[in-house]
């Protein structure tokens, strides 16, 4: 035994087994499902990818999906912005019950998601009739999907500031108002330069499971081809027609996607580890 | 965290921006969330309280419920076991490919859940580059419940490990010196010192791997089967009510799943004062 070991430090045939199982749990349930993505959609060459990926009914769904994570995000954004103006700079009767209802989401399933915006704007739910007689479409439309997801990617940007904007006290601001600076010049000027790269974080995980979303947004789409299809629903859409090298060609698109916003959020959490939420920083 | 001046109403005049912000809040939680899923807890009370039992008691929807439930328990323990040894690897050892290993973790919260489900479906089929080798050894894992359980697990995987990491990371050495001191093995101190020590975090970890697995559709349809009775998990069920307009059955079993999340919710919240406490 190697006498400069410390008590604390595992002996090494310890250290190798937890290694190995480590990294063969990982490689089987990580490693692998992202391999086989490019490796299916690469299966008969670039080509192929291309023409699925530009084909019209898979354009339509990149709108789509663009689309409504370009309203569901920004809305959440200014949601969370709020919301932790409100819950860390002020104290209120209820807060804590406040913070645990915008975790909510986060807890209900993606398909309870969207059942409820069923029940509440379908043909038996509350508004239903309502809507058939005035001819306004939420359900089985673009409303409904950014709905849904707005559902989805409710709490990321308010949980990542709360923590942030906690840490950082409101000493800051009350000097800048005493100086005479107005509330919103003080919240532009001081709040913001402080929370950016936290809020940065916030938005884009947000980001990704918008464009990603499945399960609330299948049930409120109607998945109308070419229409109302999302790009995770046109990656079902096509798998379920046996077009696997259409089905993973979209996938792959999202996996990229992924891993994007994985290297984003590595990067974010490597370089301005002092700026984000304590929870971040490893 | 640090707690920020106590405030009196006088102060809370002075800093601006508190009706405006909590009241959009307020405004905007309601409408997305509160009033929907108001829509959703009060179904049940429009329909008559025994069609709601009827709905949920039949033998198609408890097979799901204890598909959903169980499997989700024995995916959250599987995840805290190996979520547990992996954080142990990341937290303690270095190594070539370390970070980019600490990347991958997250991988499941950000890759969409209809890729997820297509990959491992293709890769856990008998055709497949892991199903293959298990079909020489006669194991089936793709299109039967242990499809759902491969695919909860990889869902869950980030939640657990991402709870014990910074736990791990500002546990202090010195108890695990002290047992080394007092004679116990390396193996007995991990198991008796630093378990224990970790059981809140633990315990949370699982919960939100559990709660995230109950509710989980996009990964696990691809891979299960959907056999009514035996593949079929509860949220695909409430997707093929809704399909067949049959609103009252969907919520039915939607207002379960929303008591699930609420007691989860409540559960996860007083483990985070008993963490706190024992801080």
């Amino acid at each position: 035994m190697k006498k400069n070991r410390s008590a604390t430090d595992d002996p090494p045939l310890l250290r190798y087994l937890l290694c190995g199982i480590a990294f063969v749990f990982i490689a089987l349930f990580l490693v692998l499902p992202l391999a086989v993505v490019f490796s299916e959609a690469l299966a008969a060459g670039l080509g192929p990818v291309w023409t699925a990926i530009t084909d019209t009914d898979s354009l339509a769904a990149i709108r789509v999906s663009l689309l409504a994570a370009a309203i569901a995000v920004p809305l959440n954004t200014v949601f969370g912005i709020a919301a932790s103006w409100a819950i860390v700079k002020f104290d209120f009767p209820g807060k804590a019950f406040l913070v645990t209802l915008i975790d909510l989401p986060f807890s209900v399933s993606p398909v309870v998601a969207g059942l409820i915006y069923v029940l509440v704007f379908g043909r038996q739910g509350w508004f239903g009739s309502w809507l058939t007689d005035h001819d306004i479409h939420i359900l089985f439309a673009l409303p409904g999907i950014v709905l849904a997801t707005i559902f989805v990617t409710f709490p990321f940007v308010a949980r990542e500031l709360i923590p942030l904007m906690s840490d950082q006290g409101r000493e800051e601001e009350e000097a800048a108002l005493s100086l005479g600076a107005s509330g919103f010049a003080t919240f532009w000027r001081v709040t913001l330069p402080n929370i950016k790269w936290g809020l940065l974080y916030g938005v884009l995980l947000c980001n990704a499971r918008a464009l990603g979303e499945f399960g609330a947004v299948s049930v409120v789409s109607g998945h109308i081809r070419g229409q109302t299809n999302t790009m995770p629903l046109h990656v079902e859409l096509l798998y379920n027609n046996y077009d696997y090298v259409g089905a993973f060609s979209v996938a792959a698109l999202l996996a990229l996607l992924a891993l994007l916003t994985l290297a984003l959020k590595s990067f974010l959490e490597w370089r301005y580890a002092d700026e984000l939420a304590a929870a971040h920083r490893h | 965290m640090t707690t920020a001046t106590i405030l009196s109403p006088s102060a809370r005049s002075r800093f601006p921006g508190f009706g405006l912000s909590l009241g959009f809040t307020l405004f905007y939680l309601t409408g997305i969330v509160l009033v929907p899923l108001l829509a959703l807890v009060l179904r049940p009370f429009s329909l008559h309280l025994e069609d709601f039992w009827t709905a949920i008691s039949a033998p198609r929807v408890l097979a799901a419920l204890r598909l959903s439930f169980g499997t989700a328990l024995a995916a959250a323990a599987i995840d805290s076991l190996f979520g547990f040894i992996v954080a142990w690897v990341l937290v303690r050892y270095r190594f070539p490919g370390k970070r980019l290993m600490d990347a991958l973790i997250d991988l499941p919260f950000a890759l969409p859940t209809a890729v997820a489900g297509i990959a491992l479906s293709t890769l856990y089929a008998p055709t497949g580059w892991v199903g293959s080798i298990l079909a020489d050894y006669g194991i089936k894992v793709a299109y039967t419940p242990w499809g759902v359980l491969v695919a909860m697990i990889f869902i869950g995987l980030p939640f657990t490990v991402r709870t014990l990491q910074p736990v791990l990371q500002d546990l202090g050495r010195d108890l695990e010196e002290a047992a080394a001191t007092l004679g116990a093995t390396r193996p007995q101190a991990i198991m008796r010192v630093v378990v224990p020590m970790m059981a809140p975090a633990l315990l949370t970890g699982a919960a939100l791997a559990f709660a995230r697995g109950v509710g989980e559709y996009g990964s696990i349809i691809f891979i299960a089967g959907n056999l009514p009775m035996k593949s079929e998990i509860a949220p695909l069920l409430i997707v093929t009510k809704l399909e067949q307009f049959d609103y009252a059955g969907a919520a039915s079993i939607g207002v379960v799943m929303l008591a699930a999340s609420f007691v989860l919710l409540l559960a996860l919240n007083g483990l985070q004062v008993w963490a706190a406490k024992r801080r």
